[in-house]
Order: C-alpha cells, then structure tokens, then sequence
C-alpha cells in the first residue's frame, strides 16, 4: 500500500525541503532563515526547547503558515509556500499536539474520515448510498480495517473516541493520518502525555508505518530517549534558529545542542 | 449418531476427515479478520491442514517429534495442531502470555525442535531465549508484520508453508503417502501434551493420547447433546486444558463450529455477534461481566436503575425455579415473562447469551449469589469438576440438578471415590498417560490401582449425591483451637463483593482467621468518581481511609454469614488489610490460570502476615515486580491494618437463611 499520486521520488531521495525559510508573527521571528531536507523513506525528528518554532516549521511543511521568505520544495516542485490543498492533494498528512478527533464519532468513522480525499463518487450517489458511492465504501472502509488492524485498535472500532484514553485518542489520531496512506508523514509531539507502555506502543506503530507502509515521517518530540532511538536523523532549532542537523549521536555530542537544550553542564 | 461415528475414528485426523465427510458443507471454523468474520468448512479445513501437514513435513517435522504451538485463539494456531497431529508429531501449546523464563522451560523440557508461534512479540520472545533451546531448528509464524527483516533461514511463514504443501500435494504419490502416514496413526498415540499451569511449583508436561481423548470427549458430547450445529467462541488459553477439550476435541468430535475472536481485548464484543450456544467461562469472568453490569446499572438512568433492580429481585425469587422446571405460581411466571422482555433477554442479548443452551463454569469455587445471579435470567450454567490430568471432566452437573455448592455427580464411565483423608481420586476415559518425562512425579499422583490423587479434599453430599469440593487437601488446614480452616471458603465469600478483587486467608496453625485483600479497580475506582474520592493510582486508591470503610462493612458481613453456621463460626475474619499492589502471575503470585498461589503470597508478604498476628496498626512492605516487558522494579509501601468486631454466633441471630 504505497501512496498513489505519481511520486517520482525514489527511496533515500530528497521528498521535501525547506530553504532560508522565515516566519514572524508581527515583531516575533518564529523562525528565520531555516534550511533542511527530508529523505523519501526516513524518520526525521525536529526537537528544540519549547518556543523553539519546531510546530511553526510543520505549519509551514503543511501550509497551515505561509513564510514570509524562503522555498519550499516537495517531490522536485519549488514553491514559495504551500497551500494546504496543494499539502493534502500532494500527500501530506499530520497528527497534532492537542488531539484533534470528532469527538463525539466513533474510531472507525474517524479514520473514514481521512479517506475523503479519496473519495470520487459525487454527491448524489453518496446521499443514495448505492452503486458507486457503495462500491467505493466497501474498499475504503477495507483499507480502513487494514489500518485498524495495524494499530491493534480493533476493540474500539465502535466507541466514540470522547470516551477513549488519551493515549488510544492518539492511536486513532495517527489513524487517520494514515489512512490518507500520505507520502509524508508529519507528527507533533505523539507521545506528549503518555505513560512508559503507551510511548513504546507508539514508538513501535511508528517503527512499522515507517517500515511496512513506506511512509517517510517528520516528528517533533520531547523525550529525547525516543527521538534518539527512532529518528534517522534530527534537526535542532533554539529560538527560531536551526543549530544543528545530523544523524542522532552527532546531535547529541554537539556542545551547542546540549547548552541550548540539554542543559549546560555545571 | 456422532458418538458411533466417532468412536469408529481412533485419532483426530481420521475424525476430520470424518467430518469433511459427514458435515463437508459445515463451518468449522470462523475468525474475524478485518472487521469481518472468514469462515472455514470442514472439507475446506481438511484441505488445507493436509497442505499444512506435507508442508511441514517439508521442513523436517517426523512422527513422534514435539512441535510447539505459541499463541492466542487463532485458526492457523489450530490448524497446526492439526497437521502436526496428521504426521504423528505431538504439538505441544504454551501460554501466550508467558514469560520467557516459562516459555524457555516448556520448550526445552519438551525437546521441541519446531515452534508455530502466533507473532513477532512471540518470535522475539523465543529468540530472546534462544542459547537455553538449543535444539530448536524452525519457527512458524502467523502474522508477517514487523519480521520482513528478520533473518528466514530459521523462519518461516505459515502462508508459504501451507502454499508449498499445497503445490507438493497435486503430485498424486505425495498424496498417497498422506494418506497412509494418516491410516498408520494409532490411536494409543499420544495427541497432545498440556503443561499444567503449575498451582504448585514448576509446571507439568501431561501427556493425553488420541483414543483416550476421543473417547472422554464422545461421552460428554452426548452428555450435553452437542451436535454440528453449535457454536462455540474459543476465547481462554489455547495451551490450557480447557480450550484443548471444549473447543478442539468436542469441536472435532461433534463437528461444531468453533469461533475465534478478532484479538483478545474483543471477545466481549465478538461473543454478541457470534452468539455461540456452548459457553465455558471461569468463574472471574462471569464476576468481571456482573460487576461491569452492576457498574452500568449504577449510572444510568433513575427509571432504568429502579427496573433492573425489580426485576432482578423477580429473577432471584422465580427465574430458578423456572429454569429447573420446579413449579411457580401463576403471577411469578407472568412477572419474570414481562422481566424477561424488559430486562433478562436484553441483558442476555448484551453479554452475547441469547442463545446459549449449555453453559459451564469451572476452575474455582463460584459464589453462589454470582451462580444463582445467572440461572436466575436464564442462563443454564453448570458446574464442572476436572482436572487436566483426567482431561477436563471428572464431574459434571445433569441438566434439572443443578446446585450452587456441588460440582455434580460423576461423567459417564468416570469412577471416583474418596480416600480416607478425604481427597478426591478418580478413574476416567480420558484419563493421562503419564507427566512427559517425569515418571518419578506420575507416581506420586497415581495410586498403586490406577487411581488419579486431584490434591482436593471432598465428600459426597447426602442430600444430592453429589460431589461436593470443599478446597486443596494441602490447603485445609487448623486453627490453633482446633477449629477447621478452610481458606477458600472465606475468600470467595469476601470475593463476591464486586468491590474486592482477589483475597488471601490465612488461619492454619494461627490463632484466628486474618485476611489480605486486592480491591478491584474498576469497581472501586468507578465508586471514587461517585463520591469524589481523589487518588492517583492504585496503590493510594487501595491505601485510602475511606475504602477501607467500605471494605471494613464487607467483611463485616461476611463475617455475619460466617456466624450464620456453627462449623464457620469460629472462622470468623478478626483482622484485615489491603495490599498495595494487585497480585499478578507475572510475579508469580497467581498461576496463570489466575489462582492465588497462597504458599508463595505467605512468604513474600512474610512481614505484613507478621503485623496481621502481633497486633501492629501497619506496616511496612517492599517488594519485587516485574513488568510486562520482563524489567523489574520495586514498590514500598506502608499497609494499614484493621481489627474486626467479632459476630454473635448464629444461635442469637435467630435467622439464618
């Protein structure tokens, strides 16, 4: 189950990058004149203090921002900005920091809900609930379960996430960021809030997307013990500013990582 | 009919292929797969555990060989047992959920050279363990995910074993051949070996073989007149022995369809929609379910609240009586028919019992009011008496006798009798062979004209006739006074309350009766919300001076129904506590079949059973844990203690019921 859309990108390849790219809200610089790259097919972490713009750089990968400056460069297109269309159409999904389900629907019907995109029969059919619109629900809501099963949600298929845990609200979250079966993936700190045992779950449904559907994923996260065990390589902002870029034990001996977000040894 | 047919198959792959025969069109398996239930016919069945079986024959797999099967209820997990049965190779299942330690002594005392496990956590698991199963040659796996990167010289997929099978089966020679390892299996085969979840020390290989087996199984599908057209979900542990008979052997025999849930957090849900018409369920689990109703009823609605509750007192006068056929006065039947409407057969329909004909629970002792709770709507629930050396049945309740204290009288062709100390022995059809390779411990259960010791002191009950278990014979024991302790009694008494999760007693050689008690979280933590009790996990929940109230009128009034009776009446609970942390078999406190391990509890919580006896108000107590992933740690904890006021005996309370 690779993700459709044409990508002409091959695996270790560059999908996406970002270039002097900058971001201010009035008189504050959330991000100035940042540069990276994503490999088609890599964990990549963004880590930094709080503040540091690592939300505000997903805002911008998925068009939720719009820089004032700098390019940005997805599957060999060169853009100003994104726009979230271009983001969704193109393959983008993401999960976010405050859980951001339909409450009140159950887990099933969430995930559904990040096929539309993928949806084609019109509305009339879709109102009938017959002919195509049905033959379409029937191999969507297949690919659904296949998620379902991936994620060993299955006793929750049918229980309205508001009454779900957090941890499996974060579950279904990441759900239906994959049933949009995007090319990149982007997570805002996924295991904010969870204990031990839910933060491997996660890491290991992370390791797998990653591994058996391909997807190349771009994560922030705090625990620095994940972000070194999961990521291929890491980028380091500090106020706005990117002060570091490597694979992980790079990034963790850099003297200016641990002053700036480790903590300065005494 | 099925029982003639059957006893003319002496193994469990002529009886499937009887099956494909007989009932071809039939299912004889389903398993919910992505959302939707796959169903397998017996003839289809057939087809593939012959692909399965030259498959492994491919890889080495010879007659008389160990191969063993680690996993939940899934069908390739079954059908592996069957194809390693069509080769004269003896599967062996392990508990999916043992620890790697567990696991590495089965696979090694088994001298297994195969392994068809379920996953990749049990594939790491057995890897984990690897330089102590040394002549382990190949694994087996069921779900591909995560292992694409492992190294396949040593694993296999059953999807690519099966497949090969199939493609060497379309050569006509190598069905032939089948065919005839198939007819040169006899029937004093050993068919399978159940290790014993060890109640008491390390666990035990019981060797069961094909006639025997079939045999006790024919009797008590024509006990219970179970035919192809029934159902059963196979939810509890593949490796234990009540799985083994209920679901495979009766399935086998009878040619019902057996039913395996999604995973195993969904059997609840999977229960309602397969509504099976055989039902097995320990007795923790027909607690869990009427405390997680109780806990709903709690929160709903006034009206709702007030209609159980009539109802439920309808059921509790009449519901039985009904059941049993005994008679019942005229404005009863028609108040528990409108109840049946209004609350017993949604209820029924809610917990998946709609249709369940014949229902059994075994394991451990059922509190009456639970057992009475469920006849009481409807449900024909019985009680079993066995044990896996006499392959599941020893005793077992006739339809129309049913009673909350006995355990029925003997199956049929099962001769038993009580030995001078009062324990339980017994001679049945399916009875063992033997402990795999351990012929110095076959000894000590057998007596010298081929009896089987169960290790459970009992008596025939005068009124009834039938076997009634009062506990382990090692566990009865003494007060100082001479009074007559017998702790499970007392535990399950306190364990009915849906507030109390697990309790322990001690009292032999004691003075007097003290006991430590689990509280159970759910229905302690739902009644925290309710009464806006803050805590932050189970320990300070467990530790809060306000459970303990609420604990303290519990055994208050077990206390009372002990006195009810003259013989208890002395076994009265003086003091009490409750433990800090929940026992667990991964601690070894429980078997894994969830029975308290007394022995073991009473020295790791030497220190509290101390303070219990020399009057302290607390006390301190650390201990080891382990985790689910293997790591240990440790938790401390200061335990309150509370004394008891001590009931008047039942001669001044005038009624006992």
């Amino acid at each position: 189950m690779r993700a459709p859309g044409g990508s002409t990108v091959a695996v270790g390849d560059v999908l996406l990058s970002v270039e002097d790219v900058s971001l201010s809200f009035g008189g504050v610089k959330a991000v100035s004149n940042v540069s990276f790259d994503i490999r088609k097919g890599e964990i990549r972490a963004i880590i930094g203090p709080n503040g540091a713009g690592k939300t505000s750089m997903l805002n911008i990968i998925n068009g939720f921002y719009q820089p004032q400056q700098g390019r940005i460069t997805f599957k060999g297109k060169t853009r100003a900005k994104m726009r979230p269309h271009d983001a969704a159409y193109g393959g983008i999904a993401r999960t976010f920091q405050n859980v951001a389900l339909f409450r009140g629907m159950t887990a099933l019907d969430n995930i559904m809900a990040g096929r539309t995109l993928k949806m084609h029969a019109n509305f009339f059919w879709q109102m009938l609930r017959h002919g195509p619109a049905m033959r379409e629900e029937v191999e969507h809501r297949h690919r659904v379960e296949e998620i379902i099963d991936f994620l060993k949600i299955q006793e929750i298929r049918r229980v309205p996430v508001g009454r779900l845990p957090y941890g499996l609200q974060k579950r279904v979250e990441l759900g239906r960021a994959l049933a949009m079966e995007p090319e990149l993936l982007l997570l805002d700190e996924p295991m904010a809030g969870m204990n031990l045992e839910e933060k491997e779950d996660m890491s290991r449904f992370v390791l797998d997307a990653n591994d058996y559907y391909g997807t190349t994923i771009a994560l922030i996260e705090h625990d620095m013990g994940v972000v070194m065990d999961l990521s291929d390589r890491v980028v380091v902002l500090d106020h706005g500013i990117k002060i570091a870029d490597g694979v992980p034990d790079e990034v963790k001996r850099d003297q200016t990582v641990i002053d700036a977000y480790l903590g300065v040894a005494h | 009919m099925a029982q003639n047919a059957a006893a003319s198959a002496d193994t469990f792959p002529k009886l499937l292929i009887r099956n494909a025969r007989l009932y071809g069109a039939r299912p004889a398996m389903r398993h919910k797969d992505l959302g939707i239930w796959q169903s397998w016919t017996w003839s289809e069945t057939l087809d593939i555990v012959r692909a399965f079986a030259v498959g492994l024959h491919g890889l080495g797999v010879k007659r008389g060989e160990t191969i063993a099967i680690v996993g939940g209820n899934r069908p390739k997990l079954y059908w592996s047992v069957m194809a390693a049965q069509m080769l004269g190779a003896i599967p062996v299942p392990v508990y999916a959920d043992a620890v790697a330690d567990e696991l590495a002594f089965v696979l090694a005392h088994a001298d297994v050279r195969f392994a068809a496990v379920e996953d990749q956590e049990q594939v790491d698991k057995i890897l984990s363990v690897r330089e102590r199963v040394p002549q382990l040659e190949f694994m087996l796996y069921d779900e591909k995910r995560g292992l694409r990167d492992y190294d396949h010289s040593r694993l296999r997929s059953m999807d690519d074993v099966i497949a090969e099978g199939r493609k060497a089966l379309a050569d006509r020679t190598v069905a032939d051949w089948l065919d005839k390892e198939i007819s040169s299996g006899k029937g004093s085969d050993p068919s399978i070996i159940l290790y014993t979840s060890g109640t008491t020390g390390k666990s035990k290989g019981v060797v069961l073989t094909n006639e025997r087996s079939i045999r006790a199984a024919s009797d008590t599908v024509a006990f219970d007149k179970l035919t192809e057209h029934d159902v059963a979900l196979a939810y509890l542990p593949l490796a234990w022995v009540g799985d083994h008979y209920l679901n495979y052997v009766q399935g086998l025999v009878s040619g019902f369809c057996t039913a395996c849930p999604e995973n195993p957090d969904t059997a609840m849900g999977d229960l309602r929609e397969i509504g099976p018409s055989f039902y097995f369920a320990p007795p923790r689990t027909l607690e869990l379910l009427l405390t997680r109703v109780m806990i709903r009823m709690e929160d709903a609605g006034f009206i709702r609240r007030k209609l159980f509750h009539y109802f439920i007192t309808v059921a509790r006068r009449y519901g039985e009586r009904i059941l049993n056929g005994q008679p019942v006065p005229l404005t009863g039947r028609m108040l528990y028919a409108i109840g049946n409407i209004l609350v017993y057969g949604p209820l029924k329909n809610v917990l998946g019992f709609s249709r369940v004909r014949v229902a059994y629970t075994a394991g451990e002792a059922v509190g009456p009011d639970l057992f009475s709770f469920y006849r009481s709507i409807g449900l024909n629930l019985k009680q079993l008496y066995g044990q896996t050396e006499a392959f599941l049945y020893v005793t077992a309740q006739p339809d129309g006798q049913i009673y909350s204290d006995t355990v029925g009288p003997a199956c049929p062709n099962v001769d038993i009798r009580i030995a001078e100390n009062g324990e339980v022995q017994f001679k049945s059809p399916g009875m063992f062979s033997g402990y795999f390779k351990d012929d110095a411990r076959t000894a000590e259960v057998m007596t010298p004209d081929g009896y089987v010791k169960t290790g459970d002191t009992g008596f025939f009950d005068d009124k009834t006739g039938h076997l009634k278990i009062i506990d382990r014979t090692n566990d009865v024991g003494k007060l100082n006074d001479g009074t007559l302790f017998p702790p499970k009694y007392i535990e399950n008494k306190l364990k009915f309350y849906p507030n109390i999760r697990e309790a322990v007693a001690f009292g032999d050689k004691r003075d007097f009766v003290c006991v430590m008690l689990n509280i159970d979280l759910t229905a302690v933590g739902s009644w925290a919300e309710r009464n806006n009790v803050v805590y932050g996990s189970y320990q300070e929940l467990a530790g809060h001076a306000l459970v303990y109230d609420m604990i303290e009128k519990h055994v208050a009034e077990v206390n009372r129904s002990l006195a009810a009776d003259r013989v208890t009446a002395g076994t009265q609970i003086r003091r009490f506590l409750v433990l800090h942390k929940e026992l667990d078999a991964d601690d070894g406190e429980l078997t894994r079949t969830q029975k308290v391990r007394r022995s073991f509890i009473a020295e790791r919580y030497a220190p509290l059973i101390k303070a219990l006896y020399d009057g302290s108000k607390e006390a301190d107590i650390s201990t080891e844990v382990t985790f689910e992933d293997g790591r240990k740690g440790v938790i401390s904890a200061r335990v309150k203690i509370r004394d008891m006021q001590r009931e008047p005996m039942a001669a001044t309370m005038g009624k006992a019921a």
